[in-house]
């Protein structure tokens, strides 16, 4: 927004990903950098200015582009800072087309947080499926382009539900506005909805797509995606279903599934994702309680979220970039090879794990609190229970089994192994710059949020808080050095729910080549036999009747004209005396006859 | 400057793993002596070092169950999929 004139940040997104092939390569980087900081001024700008902008019509339809106010800021700020902070660690990326596709997607997430009906929302949302998805199909593995296209098809029956949902609900209210549905009677639609958006954030069932995806991605896509989908999706939430209180439990399972699942993992940006599962987990439930400290917590975690998840993806892909692997079975005992790609790392494990003065102490803490305020003490021990596994795998288990313990890289790892180029180690700095910063100046973060009055008289600094915290992290890593041995990761997977459509694609593609083509070879051999048999049949007698019958008739006569015009023929031999000879021999006959009959 | 902390810290391991001990006596310590509970939000948090047992509690537990559900044919061979 430039006084009064609001221009929309996925424009600028947009454009700035169209015209990337037509820049010099002199200052390429530059327009890289360019446009997401003129994107972040752009939201910067809307700051204090809420309202309604940017509306047209389509048909009957107002499409509403742009509604600025504290939960949509709040989401949009943190996005255009990720986006800054993603481009830059892809700088040296040379291939045009994976910023477009992340700008793009970029441009989705931003478009579906300011959108204000299901139109516009749907579109925005559709846009970053299907640029996200290229995002893992430049890895260019052959695992990579099969999990993209189970990525897009999960997403797309996600997209078929929402769009389902969206028309049945302006069959119940007659507009599209996109609004608190929730609580209140919720209706098939209301519920449509919300599974399309729970697909989205990874609830599951629907999350399977979430590990499959961001761990075969590329170094950088997977930073970009970590931060937007689930995130784009918790707003969504938050704006539709605040106070659902199905979301609770779910949340919590959510955040206790991810813990489980990311601890028997092997390949470390596998178990990221199942965290990323986990941390959406505690935005889902904060959403699901609903009180106005708990949208608070859940948005802050999600700001929080966003900058420490993206860092821990940043550190582990910069060891998947210089040594080629992310496996623990392949890794380990790194820290003299990549000792600041180390301490970045750790400082995302240590926000990710809520440690005091880093940024998941102050984000975290609310949406516990607001569980133990509303005295679901359930919901509040669960999600204190899933931090600990939290802190185990990604604060503890990340960096012993690749910077510490016993190294199992193949001599070429170790070669390779160094810290990545310097747009890279930039980008983890500022992002953990930004951990510590919101960690130790909390008036930063809570000024934004979208109950700021509620936030500024929260204090995660209370001495109990602090005690109890620290009690439960240093006791989480006594646990976890006296079990060390026993723990040691091995080369498996765990096979999770997207084993019913794997295996079901499996299994139709067997009944398509095997129960289905037997049919048809039946059907086939039926038709032969009963069809093509007699049909064959009635053709060699036609075939047979019409030379013998009517050709017969129409050659016999032709042969009989044939044979009586040979027969005179020979009369007709050309010389005159024969012709005089037969002449004189009929008329004497016919004489003889005459005169003796 | 990293790698130097590192590996006089390493050199120092017994050290290090005695302080750390310490570390956690004292946070007990502190807990039960001078952390008011006012905060507490329940009746089992007035236990003293009540969340230092929750912590190495939950933390083994998440272990364990991790592990048996694992081991119940969750972990399987990486090319699993490919077969």
């Amino acid at each position: 927004m430039i006084s009064n004139v609001w221009i929309h940040p996925s424009l600028i997104l947009v454009l700035g990903a169209l015209l990337l092939p037509l820049i010099p390569r002199q200052i390429r980087k530059a327009w890289l950098v360019a446009i997401p900081v003129l994107t972040f001024l752009d939201i910067l700008s809307m700051q204090g200015q809420n309202g309604i902008y940017g509306v047209l019509h389509f048909m009957e339809f107002p499409l509403t582009f742009g509604r600025v106010d504290g939960l949509s800021m709040v989401f949009a700020y943190i996005m255009a800072l990720m986006c800054i902070i993603g481009t830059i660690y892809g700088l040296h990326v040379e291939e045009e087309a994976q910023h477009i596709a992340a700008w793009l997607y970029v441009a989705g997430s931003l478009g579906v947080i300011f959108c204000a009906d299901y139109l516009v929302l749907f579109l925005f949302w559709e846009l970053m499926a299907f640029s996200s998805v290229f995002l893992v199909w430049f890895r260019r593995r052959k695992e990579s382009l099969a999990s993209g296209y189970r990525y897009l098809l999960v997403h797309t029956a996600g997209g078929l539900m929402l769009l389902a949902g969206f028309v049945l609900r302006y069959k119940v209210v007659g507009n599209f506005d996109f609004n608190l549905i929730a609580p209140g009677p919720m209706g098939i639609d209301s519920w449509l909805i919300m599974a399309g958006f729970m697909l989205n954030a990874a609830v599951p069932p629907l999350h399977a797509w979430l590990p499959d995806a961001y761990s075969e991605a590329t170094v950088t896509g997977a930073v970009f995606m970590c931060a937007f989908t689930t995130k784009t999706a918790v707003y969504a939430l938050a704006r539709g279903f605040a106070g659902t209180e199905i979301l609770v439990p779910l949340g919590t399972c959510m955040a206790l599934y991810g813990v489980v699942y990311a601890f028997l993992q092997n390949d470390s940006r596998k178990l990221l994702a199942y965290h990323v599962v986990s941390q959406v987990g505690y935005m889902v439930a904060g959403v699901g309680i609903g009180t106005q400290l708990a949208i608070n917590g859940a948005c802050a975690h999600a700001f929080a979220h966003i900058l420490y998840k993206g860092l821990l993806f940043m550190g582990c892909g910069s060891v998947l970039q210089m040594t080629g692997t992310s496996k623990f079975t392949e890794l380990g005992g790194l820290y003299k090879k990549m000792p600041r790609t180390f301490v970045l790392t750790l400082i995302g494990g240590l926000s990710i794990s809520a440690f005091p003065l880093f940024s998941g102490f102050v984000s975290k803490a609310m949406i516990v609190s607001a569980g133990f305020e509303a005295h679901n003490y359930t919901a509040a021990f669960l999600l204190t229970l899933a931090s600990v596994g939290t802190f185990q795998s990604t604060t503890l288990k990340i960096p012993y089994y690749i910077w510490f313990g016993k190294s199992n890289c193949s001599e070429e790892t170790l070669n390779k192994a160094v810290d990545p180029p310097l747009n890279m180690q930039t980008a983890m700095v500022i992002a953990a710059a930004l951990c510590v910063f919101i960690g130790c100046y909390t008036p930063y973060l809570y000024n934004m949020l979208p109950y700021p009055e509620i936030a500024a008289a929260y204090d995660p600094y209370t001495a109990y808080h602090i005690s109890e915290t620290m009690q439960i992290l240093l006791f989480t890593a006594f646990g976890f050095f006296l079990v060390l041995k026993r723990i040691t990761p091995h080369e498996t997977i765990s096979l999770d729910l997207d084993w019913f459509y794997r295996k079901g694609g499996r299994a139709f593609l067997w009944i398509a080549s095997k129960p289905v083509q037997l049919i048809d070879n039946l059907v086939g051999e039926l038709y032969r036999l009963i069809g093509l048999l007699p049909l064959m049949f009635t053709a060699r007698f036609c075939s047979w009747f019409d030379w013998h019958g009517i050709d017969g008739i129409v050659d016999g006569t032709a042969r009989t004209v044939r044979g009586t015009g040979a027969v005179f023929r020979r009369f007709q031999s050309g010389q005159l005396q024969y012709n005089i000879l037969f002449a004189v021999t009929i008329v004497a006959a016919v004489l003889l006859i005459y005169v003796f009959a | 400057m990293i790698v130097k902390l590192i590996d006089f810290l390493r050199d120092r391991l017994t050290l290090v793993v005695r302080s750390c001990y310490v570390l956690l006596a004292l946070v007990v310590l502190t807990d039960m002596l001078f952390v008011s509970k006012e905060h507490a939000h329940t009746a089992l948090e007035r236990i003293p070092g009540f969340w230092s047992i929750f912590g190495f509690v939950a933390c083994i537990l998440i272990i364990v169950f991790s592990k048996w559900f694992g081991h119940m044919g969750i972990m399987t061979r990486e090319d699993y999929y490919d077969k």
